[in-house]
């Protein structure tokens, strides 16, 4: 479900094949990640295919008003997801990059039509999990109290709110606890951060204060840009609460 | 007005070192959230009131030439007389002229952002005509010599404490209380008695029909119906984006703009002004003036998708839902419109050279695009001006006034490295390997690092362990 209430995107048949988008944050700095949601796929019976062309969806240069240097790299992609199947992305903002935003980079170039049609097979991981796959996980790890962060693209942008939430209550041993301003970005912004990195130290030291205050011993997200800014927030600040992707965390509880 | 850059960062800074300022900004707009949260709880009567607000306000823009010129020709055949300023400093000198052809000394002003922008408080005083502000908030922000930190909430930098000592050392009658009634009402009986003795009433407009040649006024305080009913001369301020068609698209608009605003179904007062005193009336002013001013406005309707900046019908519901702007508070933009509206508006307004940087002021998050009542594509066109800034072009004043060789040599090898899958694992497999020896004192990480451990290279990419699983590529 999407913010305003509206069913986020039609249902699909289950496929026999998919691709996955591993982003370039995952494949700089959480590639475990990226493995676990590769893994998750599988478990489930899919054939998961990472093409090794692949690097970025461009928003880092689209963000910053570099419009045609992030064309050059989103254009780059298009020649390696060429069967039919979905394109699973495990953070909500490169999906909604690609899904929402590539239409726009592209439009009135001679391969818009490509760019449109390789946007519309882009699905967030959790959705993809949760909608088409319909999984059902069954939990082998102890007790623990988590808390979830939700990735503001995800959200807003994928229409992603409830499924991440409906997989970790799926877990017998998790308790989920929400935060306070579950909805409120974190700081990251992409080059925000380094941007403003006094704004950016602000939100992300509320965000801080919302994780302890729920007692979560690991605050679980969809999204490495956010992960890498609240866990190393956490970490900087010495608080004893892990910062771990979905996809990592569902890897661990469920042995894939 | 100079073309110096705003510093926006700098202003920030120094606005979130002040813990009591930050409280203040947190409470307030938490608070607020939360209560509009509860007008909208319906979710199919939002989606339906919010296509409806956002269709009125689109056909308004898509023939906005023509509703003005009708606008025109209905209050002037209803006796109200219509001035067009291109800049603010037009907009000043035709209150002026009126002003002192009737010889004013004082005047009292309702809540009114285009005044804001206008600067009109100091181009009066300048001419030796006392403006007093009647609306709470305002007039709690003129005492303090200040600006308004949001639009519709002025003085939500402050809280009670604040304001009281305040008022007890600029009002002379005053006694030093915390009582929000009683603090309310000494600022009343200051009020009422200017009220009595004023030359002219200024107030702003929420809308303007074109159809009936009517100006409509929401307020809570009864200030605006006094000031534009009491002085025998009521001068109007509006932007050129403010008109509607029809008297009908008013209650949508309205709706949505006081549950967005202050998370009312209805304000206490809805004012529609049609006309002046008629013949054989008791009460109303004598005259009333409308002007209009544009002041980059049409620049920003020559763009199509920069013209849906002029959707907006102000109720600052973007700024209560803003991450950063509810962090840094309205004062750090340094601009009568402030918060995520402010960040495309002020850039449009006054150029990138001097507003090029507010763009930045924004993670992206959305939130304040999840709650435009009128559907604006904030964060389309945060990022649209972002590209304006360092991009020579004729769409914006002062595109590529921010463009950066470094920056742009920077994006140009990302692209190149990024766009070639060869280029892109040889980087990345370096990166895996030496990217962890970088030293945190480096530019950038520096930045992060202040509030944060160092970001880890992995050992091995994402890429080198697909391959090594044998994950197939094809």
């Amino acid at each position: 479900m999407s913010h305003d209430g509206t069913t986020s995107r039609p249902d699909i048949e289950r496929p026999e094949s998919v691709y996955f988008f591993g982003t370039c944050l995952v494949d700089l700095f959480y590639p475990e990640a990226g493995m676990a949601g590769m893994e998750l796929l599988k478990a489930q019976g899919v054939r998961v295919v990472f093409p090794q062309g692949q690097s970025c969806c461009g928003q880092p240069a689209y963000n910053s008003g570099y419009r045609e240097e992030a064309l050059k790299v989103a254009r780059a992609q298009l020649d390696y997801f060429p069967g039919d199947w979905p394109i699973v992305v495990p953070s909500g903002s490169c999906a909604g990059m690609m899904s929402k935003h590539w239409p726009d980079l592209f439009k009135g170039e001679p391969d818009e039509a490509r760019a449109r049609q390789v946007a519309s097979r882009v699905w967030e991981l959790t959705q993809f999990l949760v909608q088409v796959l319909k999984v059902k996980f069954e939990d082998q790890g102890p007790p623990v109290k988590i808390t979830w962060h939700a990735s503001c693209h995800a959200q807003r942008e994928m229409g992603v709110t409830d499924e991440p939430k409906a997989l970790l209550r799926q877990l017998a041993n998790v308790e989920l606890v929400e935060l306070q301003r579950e909805k409120e970005c974190c700081g990251f912004g992409g080059t925000f951060a380094v941007r403003h990195p006094e704004i950016s130290a602000a939100m992300v030291g509320d965000k801080v204060a919302d994780i302890e205050n729920t007692g979560a011993k690991a605050v679980v997200s969809g999204d490495c840009g956010c992960l890498m800014n609240i866990s190393g927030a956490l970490e900087g600040g010495k608080k004893p609460v892990r910062g771990v992707h979905i996809a990592q965390f569902l890897k661990e509880r469920t042995h894939g | 007005m100079g073309e110096t850059s705003i510093n926006f960062a700098k202003a920030s800074s120094a606005a979130l070192q002040d813990q009591q300022l930050r409280g203040n900004f947190r409470r307030a707009m938490d608070g607020l959230m939360s209560k509009r949260a509860v007008q909208f709880a319906d979710t199919a009567e939002w989606n339906g009131v919010r296509t409806l607000g956002a269709s009125v306000r689109l056909r308004a823009l898509s023939k906005l030439p023509e509703l003005l010129e009708k606008l025109e020709a209905n209050c002037t055949k209803n006796g109200i007389q219509v001035h067009w300023a291109s800049t603010t400093d037009e907009a000043n000198a035709i209150v002026l002229s009126i002003m002192q052809r009737v010889n004013a000394k004082l005047v009292v002003k309702g809540k009114s952002m285009v005044s804001e922008e206008m600067h009109l408080n100091a181009f009066l005083e300048k001419h030796g005509i006392e403006s007093l502000e009647s609306d709470l908030g305002e007039y709690i922000v003129q005492l303090d010599e200040a600006m308004p930190s949001h639009i519709i909430m002025p003085a939500i930098h402050m809280n009670t404490k604040q304001i009281a000592h305040l008022f007890k050392q600029k009002i002379k009658e005053a006694e030093y209380t915390e009582d929000v009634a009683q603090l309310t009402d000494l600022a009343r009986r200051v009020l009422r008695k200017k009220f009595a003795t004023a030359d002219v009433g200024i107030s702003g407009v929420n809308m303007a029909v074109a159809e009936t040649g009517t100006l409509c006024l929401v307020e809570n305080e009864g200030n605006g119906r006094m000031s534009t009913t009491v002085p025998p001369v009521h001068i109007a301020v509006m932007g050129l984006e403010k008109v509607v068609e029809k008297l009908e698209d008013v209650p949508p608009v309205i709706s949505l703009l006081t549950r967005s605003a202050t998370a009312q179904p209805i304000t206490t007062y809805v004012n529609m002004i049609s006309s002046p005193r008629k013949e054989g009336e008791k009460d109303g002013p004598n005259e009333i003036h409308l002007v209009i001013l544009d002041n980059g406005r049409s620049g920003i309707y020559a763009d199509e998708e920069l013209r849906n900046t002029l959707r907006c019908i102000r109720c600052g519901a973007c700024m209560n839902h803003c991450p950063v702007y509810t962090k840094v508070g309205g004062h750090a933009y340094q601009a009568p419109y402030p918060g995520p509206i402010g960040s495309i508006l002020m850039p449009q307004v006054e150029g990138l050279e001097k507003r090029g940087e507010l763009p930045h002021a924004c993670t992206m998050c959305n939130a304040c695009v999840e709650i435009c009542p009128v559907k604006i594509p904030i964060v389309e066109i945060m990022g649209r001006l972002r590209s304006e800034a360092v991009h020579p072009g004729d769409a914006v004043r002062g595109a590529g006034s921010h463009a950066s060789k470094a920056e742009a040599m920077v994006w140009k090898g990302w692209s190149m490295t990024y766009a070639s899958p060869l280029a892109y694992q040889f980087a990345t497999a370096l990166l895996a390997k030496l990217g962890n020896a970088a030293p945190a004192s480096l530019p950038l990480l520096k930045e992060w690092t202040n509030v944060r451990a160092k970001p880890r290279f992995a050992n091995r990419t994402l890429h080198a362990l697909a391959r090594e699983k044998g994950i197939p590529d094809v």
